[in-house]
């Protein structure tokens, strides 16, 4: 194992981090323009949609890990997949959360069917929680290992099929009464802050992924060794 | 590929022979599909009636969760699992002849169900019964492969609706739009986009659900 060299990267990950993050989120409240509808309350939007497709980014990469398990069957793939889904579950929740704060300030409500990004994830959210239900009732191996990179891989077809489906329901259960669409026309100032954002987000994903493998990996090891000496 | 029929069409007439000769399944689901209608009658205030037309699709939804509940567990229980998964056919003949097995079941409960249904709240239209048969095929797909995963777990018949449900919110919602909508054709497109997309991801990946 390379411990020293992957942890070189991880420094340079979190440091990264750090400073998109920080550098993001300063752009957001001191330089990018007051939006003339919502007021300050918008600058939660450079932290909302960030993790949103953060969110969407792990629950792809954790696929694309699903997909590599079960073309090359190697079992390293079968951890980091997990992984993956893991770090956009908790994206997800946070998106669920910074989007039902940014609607109880600008509609009034804490939550609105009428928010397309929101219905999404809450639907993602039952279905990803549902993966680790599947996984703990299921005994550690091959078997575990291919169920959960099959159910990952169902994760990815729904995303699309579901975002149709909610856009084919608002016919016939609500028209949409709010619109929220700061991403038309948006002022260059508005898009680098949120690409610096956005940026700072997927760097944050990327070091928590690391870590949490790292650190899994080597839970792994121990219980290697300790089977081992015992 | 003649085989290949030939193999998926005898494990279908299996599970429907063996349904007909224990009668297990049928009546349970018919029974229930009925309690359920009579159940959301008294659900709904008489301002609410429209909406029976959606509960519907709950009561095809759950209807099917009970069907594809029980799908594995004789194999399991049976350990005729292991010994289908040696046999010298390919692996997703037997997701396809569980798909059509179950699809049957459904079928012959929805012929009671759909009747019914406009008997108690006035009513079938074709598009419903349109969609209720283009959404059978998403159901079962889908579910035919969970099915299979949530056997080999330890919380086999919890988990089941916990991995089905928010893959059925697809379903519901086209069956719903085709039941309630002036032109169905848009929902019914839908639903079939459903069936292709899952079917064919059902199909490729429900080898490695079965393989260790």
């Amino acid at each position: 194992m390379s411990t020293s060299s992957s942890n070189r990267s991880g420094v340079i990950l979190a440091v990264a981090t750090f400073v998109l993050l920080g550098g993001g989120i300063a752009l957001a409240l001191l330089w990018a323009p007051e939006d003339a509808d919502q007021g300050p309350s918008q600058r939660i939007f450079y932290i909302h949609v960030p993790l949103a497709l953060t969110a969407y980014a792990c629950f792809f990469w954790g696929a694309w890990k699903g997909l590599r398990l079960l073309w090359t069957r190697e079992e390293r793939y079968d951890l980091e997949g997990y992984t993956a889904v893991h770090m956009g579950l908790i994206f997800g929740l946070l998106t669920l959360a910074t989007g039902s704060i940014w609607a109880k300030i600008s509609w009034g409500v804490w939550w609105s069917w009428g928010e397309r990004q929101l219905v999404l994830f809450l639907i993602l959210f039952l279905f990803y929680s549902a993966y680790f239900m599947l996984r703990y009732s299921l005994e550690p191996g091959a078997s575990r290992a291919n169920i959960s990179a099959v159910y990952a891989l169902l994760g990815v077809v729904l995303i699309p099929v579901s975002f149709l489906a909610i856009r084919l329901a608002e016919n016939f259960i609500h028209p949409v009464v709010f619109t929220r669409d700061v991403q038309d026309n948006l002022p260059t100032e508005m898009l680098v802050t949120f690409c610096v954002c956005l940026a700072g987000m997927l760097a944050l994903a990327a070091t928590l992924y690391q870590n949490e493998l790292l650190g899994k990996r080597l839970d792994e090891r121990v219980r290697e060794l300790r089977e081992v000496l015992q | 590929m003649s085989g290949y029929i030939r193999d998926a069409a005898a494990l279908a007439r299996k599970d429907l022979l063996l349904e007909l000769r224990g009668k297990e399944l049928l009546p349970a689901m018919a029974l229930f599909v009925l309690a359920m209608l009579v159940a959301f009658r008294f659900a709904l205030t008489s301002e609410q009636e429209a909406a029976s037309q959606g509960l519907l699709w709950v009561a095809i939804v759950f209807t099917a969760l009970l069907a594809l509940g029980r799908a594995f567990v004789p194999e399991r229980e049976q350990g005729i699992l292991d010994a289908l998964v040696l046999a010298p056919c390919d692996r997703s003949a037997i997701w396809l002849g569980k798909v059509l097995a179950t699809m049957a079941f459904l079928l012959v409960v929805e012929a009671v169900a759909l009747p019914a249904f406009g008997l108690f709240f006035g009513g079938v239209s074709w598009a419903t019964v349109a969609a209720v048969v283009l959404a059978n095929v998403g159901i079962c797909a889908v579910g035919t492969l969970l099915a299979a995963m949530a056997v080999a777990g330890r919380a086999r018949e919890v988990l089941l609706p916990l991995l089905f449900l928010p893959l059925a919110i697809p379903v519901v919602v086209g069956g719903v739009g085709a039941t309630v909508a002036d032109d169905p054709a848009r929902y019914l497109a839908f639903l079939g986009l459903y069936d292709g997309v899952f079917a064919i991801l059902a199909w490729a990946t429900f080898e490695y659900v079965v393989v260790e």
